[in-house]
């Protein structure tokens, strides 16, 4: 077992993990933050997506303990006081979500895109959203979504 | 009828943003995997890795041994637990063929992935562990994957049943005896066709998850399951366990996409049960991504046989068509049905006289079971007849729009009686399509192609429409037993005035990203006056609405829905009985509008539904012998399917150096009579497209001889991404469903049916001129390339 030390939607937490436990399964299982959702065994779906001091990142590609000393935020941390980030409000007005399990992960990146391209074009969304994967609405609205967060729509 | 549509101040028709959204963006959206059970063992389910074998030995001594690991089952040891073999609810034929299939494999293991021995752990990370220790022997046979070889029964896979044949399925409608031939003898043209539907992984991206826990009084059970279908769940899992159905719930949390693969009875559904009820412990599943493409049911998977006779002037004069359908290795809850919903379509939105010829064979292979994925069967039988229409177009050197407009069924048709004797309630194809042809500049795009698609001409252009009915709203009870399927196809609606006028609408619909709570809430606002925030909908909790047929086949609004109509209109019969009482009139004298009676001619005198409620509670003053409270439940029994229509229309590039295709646009006019939320059926079609647009051009799962699924990750499976699909332009004709009050169809499947010809007859387009009249789902950069060589070798 291995002690880490991760500050997780700003507030500071600890836990024993055995070595092999994924930053996904430390977030979900340890800390019972469920919003950050599993799709795939491969990397691929984005689900899991959080940030990582600041940064995107795929929480299954990475060790618990790698993030020791790290700060996280996930999906539960975006909303202060009850009032959605304006990304989870885009999604919303947007219809960017149907069932809602790649969502998480996809508003997550959307922010993380626009913090690195503050105006992107069209294609740049849908290039930058590659990561991520969602069955239900066909991309149309969550890249409108993603767009009229960064104040184009 | 009063069908609900541009009245003033409604709110069908707006664009109410969904309520299910704040739960499932903050994060606090609660699907199966997220629920916290205190307790629970987890189990881990062993999968066979060979297509066809005997199981010799299992040793599980090591497994039982790894501390943690708390029971260990072989098929062997839960043999006595079943009182039945898993369910089928579609014996399609009386002499349908259906082996006995159990949740593991006690003896013989007849696919890849079929379970074999199951572990239960503390922890989710031990019962995975312990799967490596256990050891399998197994007596290995030759498998048979491919459906054309398997129907030559050189390899068996239920030797005990001596063919892989489970059933033969003929509909041939002759308006005398021999005309299909005689058409086909008489013919101008013909088309003679074979087309692949691939097999697909339905991929929805939450995997499955079960929680089976024991309540601590009475012996009840509670199922939670990542499952588009919780009634059916419970009957089938009380019929296959043996348990009292009254001592059975079933719970479908937040669910994470279903199309089709979570309408199902599965083993591990099952065996959780079976185990939790052992252990009288909850116990829990969650599968992974990469078990789930062999764990979960695959789509599609049909070979078709088209043919089509039409006279000088490309009108169609009879339709033959076989189709082999691959089972998998045993049927699951509707595989065998799955092709049969596609039977009464080959003939599409075209007038054809009774000269119908149609057969198909269910046939079992060695690979995963098929069963629904978004469309079943009926985006598969529009594939086939609008791709031969396009072929049939190529063969008479005319504009396949101009083939579509000779062929359609006209507006002044409908209602329609079809060949099969089905009638189409109501559609405007050629409104329809002109909308679709003008806004993607069709005439504009054929210019384009004709200076674009010369000799030498790198990138190529294609355009290819589609004109389709999508036959949805399952269904119709008595149509379905004439089909032999063992359930009817109403809905259920409970609504319930609070007293304080809050209002509870209960369905039997169970959605998982449709948006039915904001959408039911919609109807109910509508019908009963009440502000749509104040209306809770409540579903998928089989203890909570007890009576319900779930969500597939597009019928949650056009069954669903409208029994939520029906039951308001219910609430409001008895309100006004009340209201008539205390205002001392009778009960004709009153109209209902905005939430008020007034009566007629004095608006002075009027009652609000709010006061009706409280005083229905108190029932201090009621009119002798009526019951007090508010509250009505209404089943609703469709009398037709619902036909929602519509044209699509695609245009893309070939490079042909590459191979590549790129959809520059694509447009889709879809009718599904009034709608109810304009931005959910929007999103349904974007979805619904995408879907379709997959199998056109990127996905299929691919086995080897041996029966291995060779791209069974999302690593590998191409589900496409928000870079590899185009945004899609979408506009809506609106022809009312004169079956419903509500004037709705479904919509839920339509752009899947849509999409793939669509590309696909783009794809030919494009590449006709290099002499290829002809390519097989999907197109692949790599298929695309192979195909240009090989026809610029002839």
């Amino acid at each position: 077992m291995m002690k880490v030390n991760i500050t997780v939607n700003g507030a500071p937490t600890e836990g024993e993990i055995e070595p092999r436990t994924l930053l996904v399964h430390y977030i979900r299982e340890h800390l019972n933050l469920t919003g950050t959702n599993i799709g795939c065994d491969t990397s691929s779906c984005g689900a899991c997506t959080v940030h990582l001091n600041g940064e995107a990142v795929k929480s299954c590609t990475i060790l618990a303990v790698q993030a020791d000393g790290d700060k996280v935020d996930t999906i539960e941390g975006l909303s202060k006081d009850g009032v959605m980030h304006p990304m989870q409000q885009a999604f919303m007005e947007n219809h960017g979500l149907q069932c809602g399990y790649c969502t998480p992960g996809m508003v997550m990146a959307a922010i993380g895109l626009l913090n690195e391209n503050p105006n992107p074009s069209e294609q740049e969304v849908r290039l930058g959203l590659e990561g991520n994967l969602c069955r239900c609405t066909g991309y149309h609205n969550i890249v409108k979504s993603v767009l009229a967060a960064a104040g184009k729509n | 009828m009063t069908i609900i549509e541009n009245r003033p101040n409604t709110v069908i028709g707006t664009r109410l943003l969904r309520r299910e959204d704040p739960a499932l963006l903050t994060g606090e959206g609660k699907y199966t995997s997220d629920l916290n059970i205190p307790g629970a063992l987890h189990m881990a389910v062993l999968r066979s890795p060979h297509a066809s074998a005997t199981i010799v030995k299992i040793d599980t001594k090591a497994a039982a041994a790894l501390p943690g690991v708390v029971a260990v089952y072989t098929g062997a040891d839960l043999q006595s637990m079943w009182a039945a073999p898993m369910p089928c609810a579609w014996a399609v034929t009386t002499d349908m063929k259906n082996p006995p299939h159990y949740p593991l494999a006690a003896k013989l293991v007849c696919y890849v992935g079929d379970g074999v021995v199951a572990i239960l752990a503390t922890s989710e990370t031990v019962s995975r562990d312990a799967l490596d220790l256990i050891d399998v022997e197994y007596e290995v046979h030759k498998p048979v994957v491919n459906v054309e070889e398997a129907l030559g029964d050189k390899i068996i896979v239920h030797a005990d049943l001596g063919t892989n044949k489970s059933y033969t399925w003929p509909l041939k409608i002759e308006a005398t005896p021999g005309c299909v031939d005689e058409a086909f003898k008489n013919a101008a043209f013909k088309v003679s066709e074979r087309y692949v539907q691939q097999r697909l992984l339905p991929m929805a991206m939450e995997p499955r998850a079960i929680a089976a826990v024991p309540q601590p009084f009475g012996g009840d059970i509670t199922l939670y399951s990542s499952t588009q279908v919780p009634h059916i769940l419970k009957v089938m899992t009380a019929l296959t366990l043996g348990i009292p159905e009254h001592q059975m719930r079933v719970i479908a949390p937040s669910v994470g996409g279903g199309f089709g693969s979570k309408l199902n009875v599965y083993a591990e559904e099952l065996l959780c049960v079976a185990l939790a009820r052992k252990h009288k412990l909850p116990v829990r599943w969650v599968e992974e991504r990469s078990e789930n493409s062999y764990a979960t049911i695959h789509g599609r998977g049909q070979v078709q046989y088209v043919e089509l006779a039409a006279d000088k002037n490309g009108k169609l004069t009879a339709v033959r068509v076989r189709i082999v359908a691959d089972m998998g290795a045993y049927l699951q809850l509707v595989t065998p049905g799955i092709p049969i919903l596609g039977a009464f379509l080959y003939a599409g939105v075209y007038d054809i006289p009774q000269a119908y010829d149609f057969e198909c064979v269910g046939i079992f292979t060695n690979l995963t079971p098929t069963d629904a994925y978004r469309g079943a069967g009926r985006p598969e039988a529009t594939y086939a007849i609008e791709t031969a229409m396009d072929a049939l177009a190529r063969q008479m050197g005319i504009d396949p729009f101009e083939l579509r407009k000779r062929n359609y069924i006209k507006k002044e048709q409908f209602p329609y009686t079809a060949f099969s004797g089905l009638t189409y309630d109501s559609g405007d194809h050629l409104l329809a399509a002109e909308k679709a042809v003008a806004l993607a500049d069709y005439a504009g795009i054929r210019a384009k192609q004709a200076e674009q698609n010369v000799d030498g001409a790198k990138k190529r252009l294609g355009v290819g429409m589609v004109s389709y009915f999508e036959m949805c709203g399952l269904a119709p009870s008595r149509v379905l037993a004439s089909l032999n399927y063992s359930a009817g196809g109403w809905e259920s609606a409970t609504v319930r005035v609070l007293p304080t006028a809050k209002v509870q609408v209960v369905t039997g619909t169970s959605p998982h990203g449709q948006g039915h709570e904001t959408s039911w809430a919609m109807i109910a606002s509508e019908k009963l006056g009440i502000p749509v925030e104040d209306i809770d909908v409540l579903h998928s909790d089989t203890a909570i609405a007890p009576l319900g047929l779930d969500t597939y086949g597009s019928r949650s609004l056009p069954v669903g829905g409208v029994a939520i109509a029906g039951a308001c209109d219910k609430v409001i019969d008895k309100a006004r009985l009340i209201a008539a009482h205390q205002l001392e009139c009778s009960a004709e004298d009153l109209e209902f509008a905005g939430g008020v009676f007034s009566v007629k001619g004095s608006p002075d005198r009027a009652v609000p539904m709010a006061a009706l409620a409280f005083a229905a509670f108190t029932a201090h003053n009621l009119p002798d012998g009526l019951e007090p409270n508010l509250e009505a439940q209404y089943t609703y029994d469709p009398p037709n399917f619902s036909w929602p229509f519509g044209t699509h229309i695609c245009v893309l590039e070939i490079d042909i150096e590459t191979g590549k295709v790129d959809v520059l646009k694509y447009v889709a006019v879809d009718d599904c009579g009034v709608q109810i939320n304009p931005l959910i059926v929007e999103g349904q079609v974007h979805g619904g497209v995408v879907q379709g647009l997959a199998q056109a051009l990127f996905e299929e799962a691919v086995h080897d001889s041996d029966g291995n699924l060779k791209n069974g990750t999302l690593a590998e499976y191409l589900v496409p991404a928000a870079c590899d699909v185009p945004s899609i332009t979408t506009s809506f004709t609106v022809t009312p469903s004169p079956t419903n009050q509500l004037g709705v169809k479904g919509i839920g499947e339509a752009g899947t049916i849509g999409a793939a010809p669509a590309v696909m007859n783009a794809v030919v387009d494009a590449l006709s001129g290099l002499g290829i009249t002809h390519m097989d789902m999907p197109a692949s950069p790599k298929n695309v390339w192979l195909a240009i060589q090989a026809a610029s070798s002839k």
